[in-house]
């Protein structure tokens, strides 16, 4: 056990929180008055004036304790890292949460080499952005309660990845999840952000039923929900029989439907794209590099029940591959430039499921990694894009401003070919090692290789045309909006800059055996991520073993192909949005059919609304006209009606008021009924 | 004898004559001096709950034992006594009360401007009975006092209510009133059969506990108090009266019938029901636990399209006291101790969501949904207030609501399994209810010309809002002062209900339940 700056380890997730409280007391008591229709005009109070300094310290708090929580985090990991590979685990107990008998849950962190890599990404990626913040939403009115929102959000985050038990980090999940919602909906008067807002929530609940279920079977049949725990008894009851593979199966299904509600996976994938009506940032943050991951950090952290459950394996892989490309070829048609970039990340974090589902958990948190690079930057590069064009977000209306806007051009570039599989670029080696052991690990199989390889030529195709589209050929802007076009500020371009760096180098972190091996660099991922999986589940070290015995030269020639398939992608989407920019129109006006089922998203929406939203809504107020209000209270009056009438005519009877008496009566009677009744039932 | 030690061996008496007595002393105020009537009566409710705290002070989170104890005869050619005590079942019940009371006076501050001596004298007396109903360990105190709540909440409603008063009065009044009498017949039979075996009359509830009971016996009165507590809780389907009572009732009236009234079912359930008859209640179990989360489903599905802020929260009621059943009937640690903890809860948060119900009706004079949206511009100290108790309604974790559910679910996941995958999408549920009614009046535009000139919160309702916002996160984030306090008194719960349903259990063959045995029997 390491110590020393470790036990500053419980500041990461704090800091944040620190940051919620100081813009909190900000955003409540100075600016909340400012925003009131009584303080007069917008113009009077945003941004300028006595409004401003307060908004200085918003925009250095929010940021310094991110970044501070990334530098402690730097630090821990750094001193974890001094340790052997496999000392390389730290508990901080904080105190006791939930505690019933046997149960017990406390609030403590663990970090090891997985919640150290979520925990620099997160805390990493979410301070570019939140710098980038600083600039896109400078504008914003509820800038304070954006802010606060966003650090409450890290701090959700930050809980869920350093949590040492399931039930802390459903309290990072949930948590999370509600600023999600929030951010979501922070444009709350626009009544499609607060749809979507709530969509998300509710979407995620069906998954978080799923989690708590699953928490339920754990406590029970391992006596804890502690992950040390649970995972040193799995072997053991799963050798009794105590934890039969179907226990097994049913717990890890329950999880992953908890993983797919928050990973955006098939069937519940439904809320992502909707999420896009939150400001660019958050889309950014929340709903590409991090949040959305945490059903893949989920899976990979508990991998030694999943590898428990093949069963569930399989369904995580297949899942994960048609997710892939279901939702690249919605990405096809979309016309929005955040709706394309939705799409896709819903289909690259297919891809992750797909990584995690053939037992390649260490793929699938590299490709996460890289993912939140390229994604991030992507997203914050339309931010820019966006924020350039004063709000515009149809591509439809964009065209050639690559001249105009050339720092976000050449860093979207970059994750654009980061994302397309370039050799060289990050998502290259992350995509390709997933590619790979679709197709070799012992739980992989060809059939899941070639949905893959055709969802990575896919992907290219569609990130391309959104580049076409965006910044090549001619303007197709509004005049009006064309006059405003301007490069975005240093807070916004330092970040894009920086992603870009890492988007085209990360993947040098997880170079393959097969290329890097024969010059001696090793694949450092790999290396730091391997004993988590391996004191996980020995298992998966034997199956990452299984892929070594292919060749080689299969590896390679593999590798050339998907590279192939992704060039093949470009190509097309030159042919179709620069060469012969009229052909898209021409085949949509050929297949009206297919282009409008996916240029509907193959209706799925209409489907749950008329399926499940609507029906649910009618029986509920069938029941409530019919049964409730009917029914039961018909017999009740009814009932009520018949002691009043025969009441009534026992009055007429009797004439005066002989409350007193009757109440002896009552009395009396109930007296004598209670005796004969126990009389008669005892003896 | 000092002062403070006559205090401290008559705690629970003080706490059950004070309000009383200030209602007393209100008598003798004038009738147009409001503003001192209702100084006293907060000063009163204060006092009380000051003293209150006296109790967790000197309570013994290590024993199973009543607790402050005080014993006097009263009716002895009877074996009727004036026993009172607490323990880690009714500690916390009896702390919620006094907790609320200050809360709903202040809330009743200007919604209440007709014969307020009157109100405050119904509600200290209120406050009275209610204290009694949870400290009371003899069967027939405990029936005087929960005969004592109906009257004042009867006349709260009658008198303070809406437009449709008189009916939901009478209906409250008529449901409570029709278990009431059942649970006095049973109370009578059970008299009657101690006398026979023990050969001497008692209520005394520790002495009752000790009977042994034959299990034919236990399935009458177990449904004959099965009904009383059933209706007060309310269970579905005997819920009906509730939504009526509390659209109608004046907020104060809301806030106590949610937040103390309905608990006095659960703890009846715990108190008389599972710990005098196991074996009766262990065969209830799954028509109880069925029926329960029937409740959570149906209450939730039937909040979701209320048109009525009040109504939704009232139907969410019996979706919430749906999850404390389940936890109840659980039968085991985990499940008990939840519910209770959910009671609390229930308490807090449907409290606190009747207040924001009151502060909106007192400025538009009206609660239908379909008259707000997007007050959060126009107001938000409220909105920020109305968001942490719509998330801890939804049992957001980080709130007191996910505390309670969980330990529900998990303990009710051991016993029932499939019913409590059932109860655990009440969790869906909620989240679509909560959010969609919080959407609908707090987002989107301000399309009501007159929404934009409500006032937002005053420092009083601020100040009666915030103690309930600290326990929502209190509870949530450190429930450990709660929990441990009733750990020794569920333990020895739990175990004596196990036993005695063995006991019980013994006399049938293996593997029937009461109804077939008790219907067997009759043969």
């Amino acid at each position: 056990m390491v110590s020393g700056i470790l036990d500053g380890l419980w500041l990461v997730p704090a800091l944040p929180l620190l940051g919620v409280v100081l813009n909190g007391i900000l955003a409540l008591f100075v600016e909340r008055p400012l925003l009131l229709p009584a303080a007069g005009p917008p113009s009077a109070a945003a941004g300028h004036g006595h409004g401003a300094s307060y908004r200085t310290l918003v925009a250095f708090i929010a940021p310094g304790v991110v970044g501070a929580a990334f530098v402690v985090a730097l630090l821990c990991v750094l001193s974890l890292a001094a340790a052997p590979p496999e000392g390389r685990i730290f508990v901080q107990v904080l105190f006791p949460w939930i505690q019933a008998g046997a149960f017990t849950a406390p609030v403590a962190f663990q970090l090891d080499p997985l919640s150290s890599v979520m925990a620099l990404v997160v805390t990493g990626v979410g301070f570019l952005i939140h710098v980038y913040s600083v600039g896109y939403m400078s504008h914003e009115r509820a800038f304070a309660r954006y802010f606060v929102y966003l650090n409450l959000f890290m701090f959700a985050m930050l809980i869920l990845v350093l949590a040492d038990n399931y039930l802390l980090m459903f309290v990072g999940w949930e948590g999370v999840g509600l600023c999600s919602y929030l951010l979501i909906g922070f444009w709350y008067e626009k009544q499609s952000a607060a749809d979507a807002g709530k969509k998300a929530f509710v979407v995620n609940r069906v998954g978080d039923f799923g989690f708590l279920l699953a928490m339920f079977l754990i406590f029970w049949t391992f006596g804890s929900v502690s992950y040390t725990e649970v995972f040193a008894k799995a072997p053991l009851l799963s050798g009794d029989g105590t934890l039969t593979t179907g226990l097994a199966t049913a717990i890890t299904l329950l999880m992953f439907l908890g993983a797919a509600g928050k990973s955006a996976q098939i069937p519940l994938y439904v809320w992502l794209p909707d999420a896009m009506e939150g400001p660019t940032p958050v889309s950014a943050l929340i709903h590409a590099a991090t949040m959305v991951t945490a059903g893949v950090y989920m899976i990979a952290r508990s991998s030694a029940l999943f590898l428990l459950a093949p069963d569930t394996m399989m369904v995580v892989a297949v899942i994960g591959a048609a997710t892939a490309i279901f939702s690249a070829t919605i990405g096809i048609c979309q016309t929005d430039i955040k709706r394309v970039l939705a799409y896709s990340t819903v289909s690259q974090l297919g891809y992750m499921f797909l990584a995690c589902g053939v037992g390649a958990f260490t793929a699938g948190i590299f490709h996460l990694t890289t993912h939140a690079f390229f994604k991030a930057l992507l997203f914050l590069g339309s931010g820019s894009v966006i924020h350039a064009l004063s709000g515009e977000q149809d591509m439809r209306k964009m065209g050639g401003l690559k001249k105009r806007v050339p720092v976000t051009f050449l860093t979207m570039f970059a994750a654009t070919l980061a994302i397309a599989g370039i050799p060289g670029f990050s998502g290259f080696f992350s995509k390709d090692e997933i590619l790979w052991k679709s197709f070799s690990s012992s739980m992989g199989s060809p059939v899941l290789w070639v949905v893959a390889a055709a969802a990575a030529g896919i992907t290219a195709f569609y990130m391309f045309r959104l580049v076409f589209l965006t910044f090549f050929g001619t303007s197709r802007m509004d005049p009006e909006v064309e006059k405003h076009v301007h490069e975005s500020p240093w807070t916004m371009t330092l970040p894009l800059s920086i992603l870009a760096v890492l988007s085209v180098i990360g993947g040098f972190l997880g170079i393959p055996a097969v290329l890097g091996g024969a010059f001696g660099v090793p694949n450092l991922f790999e290396g730091w991520l391997e004993p988590v999986f391996r004191r996980a589940a020995p298992a998966a070290a034997h199956a990452a073993e299984e892929a070594a015995h292919h060749s080689a030269a299969l590896e390679i020639g593999l590798m050339a192909l998907s590279v192939g398939i992704a060039l093949f992608g470009i190509g097309l989407a030159y042919f179709l949005y620069r060469a012969r920019t009229e052909k898209p129109d021409e085949i949509a006006r050929k297949w009206p059919t297919v282009y409008g089922v996916v240029f509907h998203k193959y209706y799925i929406d209409e489907f749950y609304e008329w399926a499940v939203v609507r029906r649910v809504v009618r029986g509920a107020d069938w029941l409530w006209q019919m049964f409730d209000a009917r029914f039961i209270d018909g017999i009740v009056d009814g009932a009520a009606d018949i002691v009043r009438s025969a009441g009534d005519r026992i009055r007429r009877l009797q004439g005066g008021i002989v409350g007193g008496y009757a109440f002896s009566l009552l009395a009396g009677a109930v007296l004598l009924v209670g005796y004969i009744l126990y009389r008669s039932i005892v003896q | 004898m000092t002062g403070i030690d006559l205090l401290d061996r008559h705690l629970l008496s003080v706490l059950i004559g004070l309000p009383t007595a200030g209602a007393a002393a209100l008598l003798f105020f004038p009738r147009d001096g409001r503003k001192a009537i209702r100084n006293a009566a907060f000063l009163v409710t204060l006092a009380e709950f000051l003293l209150s705290l006296l109790v967790v002070a000197r309570f013994e989170s290590g024993t199973a034992a009543m607790q402050l104890a005080e014993s006097a005869p009263w009716l002895p050619q009877y074996g009727i006594g004036y026993l009172v005590g607490v323990d880690g079942i009714s500690l916390w019940l009896l702390m919620l009360t006094t907790f609320i009371m200050p809360i709903t006076i202040l809330s009743a501050w200007s919604a209440v401007e007709r014969h307020v001596k009157e109100f405050m004298v119904f509600m200290l007396i209120l406050e009275t009975a209610m204290v009694g109903v949870f400290v009371a360990i003899d069967l027939f105190l405990f029936y005087v006092f929960w005969e004592l709540v109906l009257i004042p909440m009867y006349f709260l409603i009658g008198v303070w209510g809406g437009e449709r008063r008189i009916y939901a009065a009478i209906k409250f009044f008529l449901y409570t009133f029709v278990g009431s009498v059942l649970m006095l017949v049973a109370i009578l039979v059970l008299y009657f059969h101690h006398y026979a075996v023990a050969g001497f009359y008692t209520t005394d509830l520790l002495k009752l506990y000790e009977l042994a009971i034959p299990a034919k016996l236990q399935f009458w009165l177990f449904a004959a108090f099965f009904l009383a507590f059933a209706f007060k809780v309310p269970m579905f389907p005997f819920h009906t009266w509730l939504p009526d009572a509390h659209v109608e009732a004046p907020t104060a009236g809301s806030v106590i019938l949610a937040a103390v009234l309905l608990k006095m079912g659960t703890y009846g359930f715990l108190r008389f029901s599972m710990a005098l008859f196991p074996a009766a209640a262990a065969d209830f179990t799954p028509l109880i636990a069925t029926l329960a989360v029937i409740g959570i489903v149906y209450g939730a599905l039937v909040s979701m399209v209320q048109k009525d802020i009040k109504k939704l929260v009232a139907y969410s009621s019996v979706s919430h006291l749906g999850f404390v059943m389940l936890g109840l009937f659980a039968g085991n640690l985990q499940g008990i101790e939840g519910g209770i903890l959910q009671m609390i809860n229930h308490g807090v948060s449907t409290g606190a969501l009747f207040l924001i119900v009151g502060i909106v009706y007192e400025r538009r004079h009206t609660r239908l949904i379909s008259e707000f949206g997007g007050l959060s511009k126009v107001v938000p100290v409220f909105a920020f207030c109305f968001m942490v108790v719509t998330l801890s309604s939804i049992g957001l974790p980080g709130t007191n609501g996910f505390v309670g559910e969980f330990l529900i679910l998990l303990g009710a996941f051991r016993t029932h399994m499939g019913l409590t995958v059932v109860a655990a999408s009440g969790v869906i549920l909620a989240a679509v209810y909560m959010l969609w009614m919080f959407q609908r009046v707090m987002f989107g535009k301000v399309t009501n010309e007159e929404n934009l000139r409500l006032r937002d919160m005053n420092g009083r309702e601020i100040a009666y809002m915030l103690p309930l916002l600290v326990l929502v996160f209190w509870i949530g984030v450190y429930p450990q002062p709660f929990l441990r306090r009733m750990d020794a008194t569920v333990h020895a719960f739990v175990a004596r209900v196990e036993a005695g349903k063995r006991a019980a259990l013994a006399e049938a063959p293996p593997g029937r339940t009461m109804f077939t045995r008790t219907f067997d029997a009759r043969k």
